[in-house]
């Protein structure tokens, strides 16, 4: 079986003026579906621009990237924002809610790009709560929340689509240790139970454990070291 | 028919009336309605079903701004409805002219007078159905300052070549019957508080009487309305020959001639029969229809609709540079919701309508407001006991002010919708 993911001599490199810094110069990696991948490294090394070019939301200078049989990497904007609709789930570092929205409302969201009508839109928003277990905190906004909380909201919207792919940038970089291991618990029983594909930036090794492999970005290469999870 | 001056101590009045109390008032009223009735309640509703939900989110996340911005565009709306009908009201004394209807003035200046036996030799003339005469009066009520548009006439064949004047049946009889008896306008009549029955004084500023005195007594026998809702009502009327008794300047002068001609399309054949006929005498006359006279004379008033033109210019261009810059504000405050969002899969297309659609439905709810505000503010113009053309609100003014929202709504939301088209999800994303 193909790889969910393929990146094949991956590049990519930001001009800044004259200067043109090179981050990745000939990246190669496979993902394999219902995978947990940990992406550690020195800050700087890359990871969020990783990251982006995973979720289609940054595009590389050369190689390919394919997806489920299809490459990615050449769709237009609109293209690429139909298929981070259908496929891709984020999770930020600092949640990043609609502050004007309750919790329901922000996990609606994704939903908003479908076709479903409103009451099966409000029915999966609260499989997606319940999931997390907030579904008593529906209504409350974003401010009434705890860290941790507003975390498990921006994860009940990543999965309210159901996508297939997971993507995580140091999701649990502002929280406590002990938070954090109920986000990273959360994320693994999403792995395990509902097979969805997580790539999670991490500073953290603790974090990285949960993960079924874990891969060290360095100078644009990867220093791979396979872990069970 | 007044003069410059006036009219313009009457924009002053009404831009006073337009900064005062009134203004706010409707504004919260229609607030605390939209509250008790649960309006805002479905107008949330009919959001969510037209997918707007989060623009008007986005609209109320910030009450103190929005009601900011609403006001000063409810106010410009007012302060542009209410010059509207105004202007709507002045340009209607020529737009309500009858279009058959020519006034017959002296050559040199139409404030010199005509031999009265003129009005017979007019008559003479073919194609025409009616002649009547007027003279100015320069009739003032108690205060020098307290003038009006009063006019000595001929009593029957007045009201048939100016037939937009209504009185009752038993007021044109009185009328007709009487000798000191005069006709008020409605406005007029309400804003001195004349009644049917009165018997007042009237002081003129131009004529006298043999012993000196300037006053006349007079019997107020009717009330005149209009056909049309913006007819003036704000004119006075009285019978020629008690004038011409009275009065002590040398007798039978008129000072213009109103005539109806069986047609339109007669007018220009009956202008130079007219005008022919009285050539080489020492009293040459003008003719000229009167919609054109009127036009003139309104023109004499200075550019009036340039003047409420700019007025109206000043306080949209204001409001464009309020409304503009708060919403770029409000929309670079929210860029990395922005990149959120097209993070998400929202496409930049439908975050450039949220936008626009954000900014139109701002200006269209307060311009509305504004439009609503207005109409209150007619009313109460209209019932005020002032001396005030009748002001209507207008479908053509509604209209107008309909296309202005939808414009502004457009101009203010199009820089901030475009950079947050063109916005990059990255660059978005890590500004936050
Ligand atoms: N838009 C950009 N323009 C120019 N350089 C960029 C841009 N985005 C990232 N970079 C550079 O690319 C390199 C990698 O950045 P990236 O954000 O991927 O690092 P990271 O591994 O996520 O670091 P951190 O752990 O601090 O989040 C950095 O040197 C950064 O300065
Ligand atoms: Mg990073």
């Amino acid at each position: 079986m193909a790889a969910l993911f393929d990146l094949k001599n991956v590049a990519k490199s930001f001009v800044k003026g004259k200067e043109k810094i090179t981050i990745f110069e000939d990246l190669n990696m496979e993902i394999e579906e219902g995978d947990f991948v940990a992406i550690m490294g020195p800050s700087g090394s890359g990871k969020t621009t990783l990251l982006n070019m995973l979720g289609g939301v940054d595009q590389p200078t050369g190689g390919e990237v394919w997806f489920d049989g299809a490459r990615i990497d050449k769709l237009s904007e609109g293209q690429l924002a139909k298929w981070r609709a259908n496929n891709v789930g984020f999770i930020f570092q600092f949640y990043n809610l609609m502050p004007m929205l309750n919790a329901a409302r922000n996990v609606e969201l994704p939903l908003l790009l479908t076709r479903l009508g409103s009451k099966q839109r409000t029915k999966n928003v609260m499989t997606a709560l319940k999931l997390v277990e907030l579904e008593d905190r529906a209504k409350h906004m974003p401010n009434e929340m705890s860290g941790g909380q507003q975390q498990r909201v921006a994860i009940a919207r990543a999965i309210v689509s159901d996508p297939k792919l997971l993507l995580c940038d140091e999701p649990t970089g502002d929280l406590d240790r002990a938070t954090a291991d109920e986000i990273l618990k959360t994320l693994q029983l999403l792995n395990t139970e509902f097979n969805k594909t997580i790539v999670m930036v991490t500073h953290d090794p603790a974090a990285a454990k949960y993960a079924k492999r874990t891969l060290h970005l360095d100078k644009g290469e990867f220093v791979e070291a396979e872990q069970a999870a | 028919m007044t003069a410059v001056w006036h009219y313009i101590s009457l924009i002053f009045r009404l831009l006073i009336r337009i900064v005062t109390a009134p203004v706010w008032l409707p504004f919260w009223i229609v607030w605390w309605l939209f509250e008790k009735t649960g309006i805002n309640r479905l107008i949330v509703k009919v959001a969510m079903a037209l997918g707007l939900y989060l623009v008007f989110k986005n609209l109320t996340r910030k009450p103190l701004r929005l009601f900011l911005t609403m006001f000063a565009t409810f106010v410009a709306f007012l302060i542009y409805g209410t010059l509207s009908t105004f202007e709507s009201a002045i340009d209607a004394g020529v737009e309500l002219s009858a279009d058959d209807r020519l006034i017959v003035v002296n050559k040199i200046n139409f404030t010199q007078p005509l031999p009265i036996s003129y009005v017979n030799r007019v008559k003479g003339l073919e194609n025409l159905t009616d002649v009547t005469h007027l003279n100015w009066f320069g009739g003032y009520y108690q205060d020098p300052q307290n003038f009006m548009a009063m006019f000595a006439v001929d009593e029957d064949t007045f009201l048939t070549v100016y037939n937009e004047i209504v009185l009752t049946p038993e007021e044109r009889q009185d009328w007709l019957g009487s000798r000191q008896g005069l006709i008020a306008g409605k406005s007029i009549a309400d804003q001195y508080g004349w009644k049917v029955g009165d018997r007042i004084p009237i002081n003129s500023n131009i004529f006298s009487k043999a012993d000196g005195s300037t006053s006349w007594e007079f019997d107020v026998v009717g009330i005149y309305t209009g056909t049309d809702a913006q007819t003036d009502t704000s004119s006075v009327y009285f019978h020629y020959d008690y004038f011409n008794e009275t009065q002590s300047f040398g007798r039978d002068f008129i000072g213009f001639i109103g005539v109806r001609t069986v047609d339109p399309a007669m007018n220009e054949g009956v202008i130079k029969a007219i005008d022919d006929l009285f050539a080489n005498t020492p009293y040459e006359t003008e003719t000229v229809p009167e919609k054109v006279f009127n036009q003139a004379f309104i023109e004499q008033i200075g550019n009036l609709s340039l003047i409420l033109g700019s007025v109206v210019f000043a306080a949209f261009f204001i409001i464009l540079v309020i409304v503009g810059n708060s919403m770029v504000l409000a929309i670079r405050e929210r860029t990395g919701e922005i990149g959120v969002l097209k993070t998400l899969g929202f496409k930049s297309t439908r975050i450039f309508f949220m936008i626009l659609a954000e900014s139109l439905l701002l200006a269209i709810f307060s311009g509305a407001l504004g439009l609503l505000a207005t109409s209150l503010a007619v009313v109460a113009v209209n019932q005020a006991p002032i001396q005030l053309p009748v002001l209507v609100l207008t479908p053509a003014i509604i209209i107008e002010a309909l296309v202005i929202m939808i414009g502004l709504g457009l101009v203010t939301g199009i820089l901030p919708a475009v950079n947050a088209l063109r916005l990059n999800i990255i660059a978005a994303l890590s500004r936050q």
